[in-house]
C-alpha cells in the first residue's frame, strides 16, 4: 500500500506520552507526523469513531526465522504484526543459530529491510548460543543495532556469570530482557505445580522457579544498575517482588502477556497443547495479582510471547508439546475485552502498556503522536464484537487456544513511517 | 430404572458417576462367576476387534487385559512399543489411526505420557479403554482394588482407606482416591512430604506424614511400590530410610487393626515399602487384586464395547 500525505480525521487520539486523549485530527506528509494545515494535499481518511494511537510495541516475538520457516517467517510474522496493530516487534534471539553474532543480527536487518511489513527491532543473546556459558560478543551485538539482549527460553543460572553480563550490558546501555527461571526447580515441568498437576499427575513448575529468579534479578540491578526486565510475568510473588523493587526506585520492569491475564492452569484438563506455555498458566490468584499489578502499575508492558509452531509439532502428547502459543492477532482484542470493557484499566492505561511502556524498557524516545516524528500509528475499533477466528490469521501458525472467544475490539488501520501496512476490512490486492 | 452405560471409552474414574462405577463393580461380579466355571469363556465380544497398544511396557495389566479379551472372546492384537512405528518417528495420533484403519472396535492403551489416551480418544472413534497414562490415571486397576475392597468388607462407603508411597507419581492412587470419594470412603495419603504434596487436601482427603497416625483408623491400608529411581531423583535418602520410616513392618503393622486389609497393586518389593510376612499374612489380599482384576477388565471391555446395551 501506498505512502502519501493524508489526514485521519475526527479520531480519538490517545497518546499517552503526552497525556493527550481528545479528537483531533492527525496529518501525515512524507512518513512523518505533520500539522494537519501544513500537509499539502492530503487525502482525508474519516477516523471517526475509532481510537488513534502511536504504534503498538511488543516486545516480545518470536518470528523463527532462520531456523524453523515452517512455523514463521519474518514475512508472516511482521505482517501477523501489522494485523494486530504493532509497528515495532522485538524479535526474540533463539533462531537456530541463536543471534548471538553481529551477523546474525545483519541477516535478520536485511531480511527485515527486504521482507518485513512492521519495524523489527533486534535482540541480542546475552551468552554465546544462549548456552548460559560464556557472554556473547555484547559489544559487537551493540553496534550491529541491537535495542536489548536476552537468552530467551533459557536462563542464565549461574549468578557470577549473570552479575557480569548485567554489567558488561550496562556499559553499552543495553536492558536486558530475562527468562526468569531457576532450571533446577523447573526441570522436566509441563505445567504450572499446583492442585492441577497434582490432579492430574503431571509434572509442574513451582512458581518458586520463577520468583528465585526474578528476585536474584532484583538483586543485581541493585549491585550493578543494570536495567532488568523481567519477560512474561506469571507467578504473584514475582509480581510482589518488582513492586517492591520499583518503590526502590531500581530500573526494573515487568511485563504480562494476554494468556496470563486470560487463562489458568485449570484449562489444561483438556489436555489441548495450545494451553501448554512457559512459563506456564498458573492458578487464579496469579491471575488476578498479574491484573492487580497492570492496574497498580507495577507491570508496565504487555507482550504477546508471540510463539508460532506447525500443527503437526502441537498435535502430539502434552508432555512432548513444545511450549508456546502466538498472540500478536489476539493481544490488543483480548487486551481491550478483559481489562478496558470490564473496567480494570482505563483506554489510556492499557494503550501506554503497549506504547511508553515498552519504550521505557527499551529507552525509545518518540513514541508519540508529536509533530516531527516518524508515522507510526495504529487505527482500532475500540467496541467492535465479534468471535476470534484463527483462519484469519496472517501468521503461519495456528497455535492458539483463542479461537471462538468472544471479544470486542479491531484493528483498522496499522501505519508505518506513514505507509499503512494493515487495514480492516482487507482487500484484495 | 435401569441404569444404561453410554460410554465410548474409559479414561479416568474422574469422569465417571458413582452409578457409572457401581454399575461396572456389578457387571464385575457376574463375569468373576465365568471365570469359576469349568468353561471359563463367554461368546459376549466375539466379532469384536481388539487392539492391546503398550506404549510403555507393561506385563502384568497386559496380560490380565490380554486374558479378559480371550475370554469374552474377542479377536486380539498386541501391539508392544518396539515393534511399533512410533520407532520410527511416526506420530502417536498417525499410528492409531492407522491402527484403527483396519475396524478396530477397541483401544486398551497405556502411554507413558498423562493425558495421551485422553488426547487419542478425541480423534478417534474407536472405544479407547486406559491402561495407564503416565501419573494420570489407571482406572481399571483403582476399579479392581475397590472391587475387592467391596467383596471383602461388604460395602465402600464409610470406609477409612489409607494409601501409603509415592502418591506424587502414581496413576493407581489418583484412580483410587476419586473412585473411593466417590463411592463414600474417607481417603487418607501417608508418606514423606516430597512424595505426597499437601495439595490432596483440597479435594477432600487427609494428607499424613506420620505413617503410624494413617495406619490407626484404617480399614483398609493400599501400599504402593516405591521406584527406586526416586530416591536418586532426591525424593528420600535411601530405600532403606524409607522402609524403616514409611514401609508397613512389623513395628508399624502393629497399629492397624486386626481386621484391616493390606492390598499392594503389584509389584511388590519385598521389605521396603511391605514386610514379606505381612504381604504373605492373613491380612493380606494382594493375590486376590489380581484374580479380581481379570473380572473387572472383562467388564469394562463389555460394556465399552457396547454389547451392555443390546
Amino acid at each position: 500500500m501506498n505512502s502519501s500525505n493524508f489526514i485521519l480525521k475526527g479520531g480519538r487520539v490517545i497518546d499517552p506520552a503526552r497525556g493527550i486523549d481528545r479528537v483531533m485530527d492527525i496529518g501525515v506528509a512524507d512518513g512523518i507526523i505533520t500539522a494537519p494545515e501544513a500537509v499539502g494535499n492530503p487525502e482525508i481518511i474519516d477516523v471517526s469513531g475509532l481510537v488513534v494511537t502511536p504504534g503498538l510495541i511488543d516486545l516480545h516475538v518470536h518470528l523463527r526465522q532462520p531456523g524453523n520457516t515452517a512455523a514463521e517467517t519474518i514475512a508472516t510474522g511482521t505482517m501477523a504484526a501489522a494485523a494486530g496493530g504493532f509497528t515495532a516487534i522485538v524479535a526474540m534471539p533463539n533462531t537456530t543459530p541463536a543471534a548471538d553474532t553481529p551477523g546474525a543480527i545483519e541477516y535478520l536487518r536485511q531480511t527485515a529491510a527486504r521482507q518485513g511489513v512492521v519495524r523489527v527491532l533486534p535482540c541480542g543473546c546475552l551468552t554465546r548460543n544462549r548456552a548460559g556459558k560464556e557472554m556473547a560478543g555484547i559489544g559487537g551485538l551493540h553496534s550491529a543495532g541491537v535495542v536489548a539482549l536476552s537468552d530467551d527460553g533459557g536462563c542464565i543460572q549461574d549468578h557470577a556469570l549473570m552479575r557480569h553480563v548485567a554489567e558488561y550490558a550496562h556499559s553499552f546501555g543495553l536492558p536486558i530482557l530475562d527468562h526468569c527461571e531457576d532450571a533446577f526447580l523447573a526441570a522436566n515441568g509441563v505445567m504450572h505445580e499446583g492442585e492441577w498437576s497434582v490432579l492430574l499427575g503431571m509434572n509442574g513448575i513451582a512458581s518458586a522457579s520463577e520468583e528465585l529468579m526474578v528476585a536474584r534479578d532484583i538483586i543485581l540491578s541493585r549491585l550493578t544498575g543494570a536495567r532488568i526486565h523481567v519477560q512474561h510475568v506469571s507467578a504473584r510473588e514475582s509480581v510482589e517482588l518488582i513492586r517492591q523493587a520499583r518503590r526502590q526506585g531500581l530500573p526494573v520492569t515487568g511485563e504480562a502477556t494476554p494468556h496470563h491475564i486470560a487463562l489458568t492452569d485449570e484449562c489444561i484438563k483438556t489436555y489441548d497443547t495450545n494451553y501448554k506455555m512457559n512459563p506456564p498458566l498458573r492458578s487464579e490468584a496469579d491471575r488476578q495479582a498479574l491484573i492487580a499489578g497492570l492496574a497498580d502499575g507495577t507491570i508496565t508492558v504487555i507482550a504477546t510471547d508471540h510463539a508460532p509452531h506447525t500443527a503437526t509439532a502441537k498435535l502430539v502428547e502434552f508432555d512432548d508439546a513444545p511450549f508456546g502459543i502466538i498472540g500478536l492477532e489476539t493481544a490488543l482484542p483480548i487486551t481491550l475485552t478483559l481489562l478496558v470493557h470490564s473496567g480494570i484499566l482505563s483506554l489510556p492505561d492499557l494503550i501506554a502498556k503497549f506504547t511508553t511502556g515498552p519504550a521505557e524498557v527499551l529507552g525509545l524516545d518518540h513514541c508519540d503522536l508529536a509533530e516531527g516524528h516518524p508515522a507510526d500509528i495504529t487505527v482500532f475499533d475500540p467496541d467492535c464484537a465479534y468471535e476470534i477466528d484463527p483462519s484469519t490469521f496472517h501468521s503461519k501458525a495456528r497455535n492458539t487456544p483463542f479461537g471462538g472467544m468472544k471479544v470486542r475490539g479491531r484493528v483498522r488501520r496499522t501505519i508505518v513511517g506513514g505507509r499503512t501496512v494493515y487495514r480492516y476490512p482487507e482487500q484484495a490486492s | 430404572m435401569e441404569f444404561r452405560w453410554h460410554r465410548k471409552d474409559l479414561l479416568s474414574l474422574y469422569d465417571l458417576s458413582r452409578e457409572e462405577i457401581e454399575y461396572i463393580l456389578d457387571t464385575a461380579e457376574e463375569f468373576k462367576k465365568v471365570s469359576e466355571r469349568n468353561v471359563k469363556k463367554v461368546p459376549a465380544l466375539r466379532g469384536k476387534t481388539v487392539v492391546n497398544f503398550f506404549v510403555e511396557p507393561s506385563t502384568r495389566t497386559r496380560i490380565s487385559f490380554e486374558l479378559a479379551e480371550q475370554r469374552l472372546s474377542a479377536d486380539i492384537i498386541n501391539v508392544a512399543v518396539d515393534a511399533s512405528s512410533l520407532k520410527k518417528g511416526e506420530t502417536l495420533l498417525d499410528t492409531v489411526r492407522n491402527i484403527e484403519a483396519r475396524q478396530v472396535d477397541l483401544l486398551v492403551m497405556r502411554h507413558r505420557a498423562t493425558g495421551a489416551q485422553n488426547f487419542i480418544a478425541q480423534n478417534v472413534r474407536c472405544g479407547v479403554i486406559n491402561a495407564g497414562d503416565g501419573a494420570h490415571s489407571h482406572p481399571t486397576q483403582a476399579l479392581l482394588d475397590i472391587f475387592t475392597i467391596r467383596q471383602r468388607k461388604g460395602r465402600v462407603a464409610g470406609l477409612n482407606v489409607t494409601i501409603v508411597g509415592d502418591i506424587l507419581h502414581s496413576r493407581v492412587a489418583r484412580s483410587n482416591i476419586w473412585g473411593l470419594l466417590k463411592l463414600g470412603a474417607r481417603v487418607t495419603l501417608a508418606g514423606p512430604a516430597t512424595l505426597v504434596p499437601r495439595e490432596f487436601e483440597k479435594i477432600g482427603v487427609r494428607v499424613c506424614h506420620n505413617l503410624r497416625d494413617a495406619l490407626r483408623a484404617a480399614d483398609v491400608v493400599n501400599l504402593l511400590r516405591i521406584q527406586h529411581e526416586r530416591q536418586t531423583a532426591g525424593f528420600f535418602p535411601s530405600v532403606n530410610e524409607y522402609a524403616r520410616f514409611f514401609g508397613l513392618n512389623q513395628e508399624t503393622f502393629q497399629y492397624l487393626r486386626p481386621d484391616a486389609l493390606v492390598m499392594h497393586p503389584g509389584p511388590i518389593n519385598r521389605d521396603v515399602e511391605l514386610d514379606s510376612a505381612v504381604a504373605d499374612g492373613p491380612n493380606s489380599v494382594i493375590l486376590e487384586q489380581v484374580t479380581n482384576g481379570l473380572a473387572v477388565r472383562m467388564a469394562v471391555l463389555f460394556l465399552v464395547a457396547g454389547c451392555g446395551n443390546k
